[in-house]
């Protein structure tokens, strides 16, 4: 394995392979693809299921990915990911990227299933989610990554119910309890942090897995400026972070020095709003709880 | 290389193709109709740290002679360029 | 060529084998197994230079195989079943990709009741996804079948899925003398695939696109058409066949002693054989009976058995099949096409060897005899006052 120095804005291709689609303005996943793609280069196969991105790029005849790319069933991106590959490499062709980029439901409900046997066969491609934590395609529903108190569609906050119940799924070390090679978490927030994973998965061999952040403006109820800004606020505050799991593991990317206001974090976000200071303190000791698990078992 | 747009939309049965499958990059349309306000850069301001190039969304910040500039066929005018930018080069103007 | 002694599943593998596909990805299900198991022996003993794919379901499977086809390789799958209805969704997502990706599928019952014996709901349910579907009757044209559905899949005016059915277990699981071709004979049949429906890297394309209400129909026109081509390409194929391996295949249909028959059965598959043999028996006997077996389900041979019946009496669409609240889907499919074609041949339905129940001799005498008296109707073999066991 070579490691490369790690690609910066100065270094990053020029080429733009995904553009002119018709994401919302503002959108946290298309920042992710964008730049995912600008790090994997031209010889890239990309392949994204049923959701966002899919349905804001590919409209035949407006069709914005200047690689190669295709759409797959909801359920499956690792699959078709895995018969890209294996595809391309039957015909000796071993110099590509194959890269899944799917949202929050296609990987850690519909998804999951064929992500792992993905994993367990340890087939050599990278898998991105952009976790933009709801079916924000459909119209903003509830998905098994929608963190405990989002109002949602399917998820209203009213009298009794203050939005979703269950807290996010832990897909990051779900992924890395198959023994991954790569896997890591990221931030649309933190892009350099985010492009440097993409860097690196793409010089491991096997299964790699890239949890990103990737805030949605209509989903999330903020201003489209906001994305990048709120996807940075989220780590700061300790309610998502940045880590690594690699060689049997986890490594912890980022300390914040103190958690930035989770108040602030949450009231900016129409989805929130509803909250009740006894949940806001809920997401507070879960999340507390958490960091006391990454201190103890990541590096 | 970037995907790029073409005068011939694809529409009757002969022109369309036989799967599935076309040119890569292929646009037929522009996002300029999208945007209330524009991004409007201040090159005497930009120092040229490519911030607002690496953060936008739809790429359409790109970079001339170490200064940026906007595409503004396919700017939607999102405002996180202008939030981005440390040096305040970047205003958004509404368009008219 | 050699002789083997093989069952329908290990000729099907033998003539995968020879097919060369790039790419195997499977999910196992009786009666298919021995289909997968014998194609991954294949590759270990580097027989077989395939990349075999173990998926967690079969609707993986499906999706593999459309990736792999995305980038141009061949590829082949196998399921059954219940496994064929859980990769459902990507039945018409290959079908509308036009990648020609060819499967087996071992024809079993599905639940409920659970039941791993031979019927044909399973792929006859899956009749408008799109796929060509040929039937055969035994291990010899299970093996060529393998052989002919790549021709036909990845003709240029074709380039549409292939699904291979072979009635469980009482043909995938039943061994006879097969002859096998050389590789040399394959590879003269059939050469390596191009296309043009690929992601290439010298050529970056989008696939798998949407199309909106101004051109959806004229994608899914062409893919129609696809299908429809198949009927031409099918019967350049087995010329084709026929000039390398000295076996000529009859097209659409098959007709046995039909063309001067005052009664015919029309049906498909494995039964063939024995109601083969019982017109051989009638015929002995001075009844002037027989048979029309239809090969291929998709492109549906309208005209074909049209002609083939036009001068009968009567005739019987025997099938391993139902579609609840109406008739046998077969049936339906055979009444459409003499509508068409004007042919007023009286034509009743016979529904047998459900689940795995066995179709007797007595039963198909049964039927012929039936023509003569009062062809009419939806009959369910095996459960009436007429039960032969």
């Amino acid at each position: 394995m070579t490691v490369s120095k790690p690609v910066t804005a100065k270094t990053i291709s020029k080429d733009e392979f995904f553009y002119g689609h018709k994401a919302c303005a503002g959108c946290g996943g298309s920042l992710a693809v964008r730049i995912a793609l600008k790090v994997l280069g031209k010889n890239t196969v990309a392949v994204l299921p049923a959701g966002c991105m899919s349905a804001v790029g590919f409209n035949f005849p407006q069709l914005c990915f200047s690689n190669n790319a295709i759409i797959s069933t909801f359920a499956g991106t690792a699959s078709m990911l895995t018969g890209v590959e294996a595809g391309l490499r039957a015909q000796g062709i071993t110099d590509f990227n194959a890269v899944g980029f799917a949202g929050d439901g296609g990987t850690a409900d519909i998804g999951l299933q064929a992500l792992s046997g993905a994993i367990d066969r340890n087939d050599d491609i990278i898998y991105i989610c952009y976790d933009n934590e709801a079916y924000m395609n459909t119209g903003i529903q509830k998905s098994s990554l929608t963190p405990f108190g989002a109002r949602t569609t399917t998820t209203p906050a009213g009298q009794n119910i203050h939005g979703n119940i269950r807290p996010k799924k832990n897909m990051f070390e779900i992924v890395a309890a198959h023994g991954i090679p790569y896997a890591a978490t990221a931030s649309i927030g933190y892009i350099n942090d985010f492009m440097q994973k993409v860097q690196k998965a793409s010089e491991i061999r096997g299964t790699k897995y890239i949890h990103v952040i990737a805030p949605c403006p209509t989903g999330w109820g903020i201003d489209t400026s906001e994305t990048v800004e709120i996807a940075k606020e989220v780590v700061d505050t300790g309610l998502w972070y940045l880590a690594e799991y690699e060689n049997g593991e986890f490594k912890l990317n980022h300390r914040p020095k103190e958690f930035a206001s989770v108040e602030h974090y949450l009231t900016r976000q129409s989805r929130f709003r509803h909250l009740t200071d006894e949940d806001i303190e809920i997401i507070k000791t879960s999340r507390d709880k958490k960091w006391e698990y990454i201190n103890k078992n990541f590096g | 290389m970037k995907p790029y747009l073409r005068d011939f939309v694809p529409q009757n049965l002969e022109d369309i193709p036989e799967a599935t499958a076309y040119e890569a990059g292929y646009l037929v349309t522009k996002n300029a109709g999208w945007r209330n306000v524009r991004p409007v850069i201040d090159n005497t301001k930009c120092v040229g740290c490519l911030q607002c190039y690496l953060y936008c969304p739809d790429g359409v910040i790109f970079q001339d002679d170490n200064k940026v500039d906007v595409d503004y066929n396919f700017c939607k005018g999102c405002g996180i360029c202008q939030k981005i930018c440390k040096v305040g080069a970047i205003r958004m103007e509404a368009e008219k | 060529m050699s002789k083997h002694f093989l069952s329908g599943n290990d000729a099907f593998a033998y003539g995968i084998r020879l097919a060369r596909p790039k790419v195997i990805s499977a999910y196992p299900i009786t009666p298919q197994t021995i289909v997968v198991e014998r194609l991954s022996e294949m590759v270990e003993d580097k027989s077989l230079d395939s990349q075999f794919i173990h998926v967690e379901s079969e609707h993986s499977a499906m999706s593999c195989a459309m990736g792999a086809s995305s980038v141009g390789a061949r590829t082949f799958t196998a399921t059954s079943s219940q496994g064929l209805l859980y990769m459902a969704e990507c039945l018409t997502y290959a079908s509308g990709g036009r990648f020609p990706i060819v499967m087996m599928n071992a024809n079993r019952s599905t639940a409920l009741p659970w039941n791993i014996y031979g019927d044909q709901r399973d792929s006859l349910s899956l009749l408008d996804s799109g796929w060509i579907q040929a039937y055969a009757e035994n291990a010899q044209e299970a093996l060529d079948l393998a052989l002919l559905s790549y021709y036909v899949a990845e003709h240029k005016e074709v380039q549409t899925p292939f699904m291979a059915n072979l009635d469980g277990f009482v043909l995938t699981h039943t061994y006879e003398v097969v002859d096998v071709p050389t590789q040399e004979q394959a590879d003269e049949f059939l050469p390596p695939y191009e296309t043009d429906n690929k992601m290439d890297l010298q050529n970056p394309r989008n696939l798998a696109f949407s199309a909106g209400p101004a051109t959806n129909t004229a994608f899914k026109y062409k893919e129609h058409n696809g299908l429809l081509n198949a009927k031409k390409i099918i019967s350049e194929a087995e010329t084709r066949f026929n000039e390398i391996f000295g076996r000529q295949y009859t097209g659409l249909i098959e007709k046995y002693k039909s063309d001067d028959a005052d009664y015919i059965i029309i049906t498909l598959g494995s039964i063939s054989g024995l109601v083969k043999q019982t017109v051989d028996e009638l015929r002995e006997q001075g009844e002037k009976v027989g048979l029309v077996r239809i090969r291929y389900m998709r492109p549906f041979p309208n005209e074909e058995i049209s002609q083939a019946v036009q001068n009968a009496k009567a005739a019987a669409v025997l099938e391993k099949d139902i579609s609840f609240g109406n008739e046998g889907t077969v049936y339906t499919n055979v009444n459409s096409a003499l509508k068409k074609f004007g042919v007023e041949v009286p034509v009743s339905n016979y529904i047998g060897g459900l689940g795995g129940r066995n179709i007797s001799e007595v039963e198909i005498k049964t039927i012929f005899s039936s023509l003569k008296t009062n062809p009419s109707g939806v009959n369910f073999l095996g459960i009436g006052v007429n039960d032969s066991e």
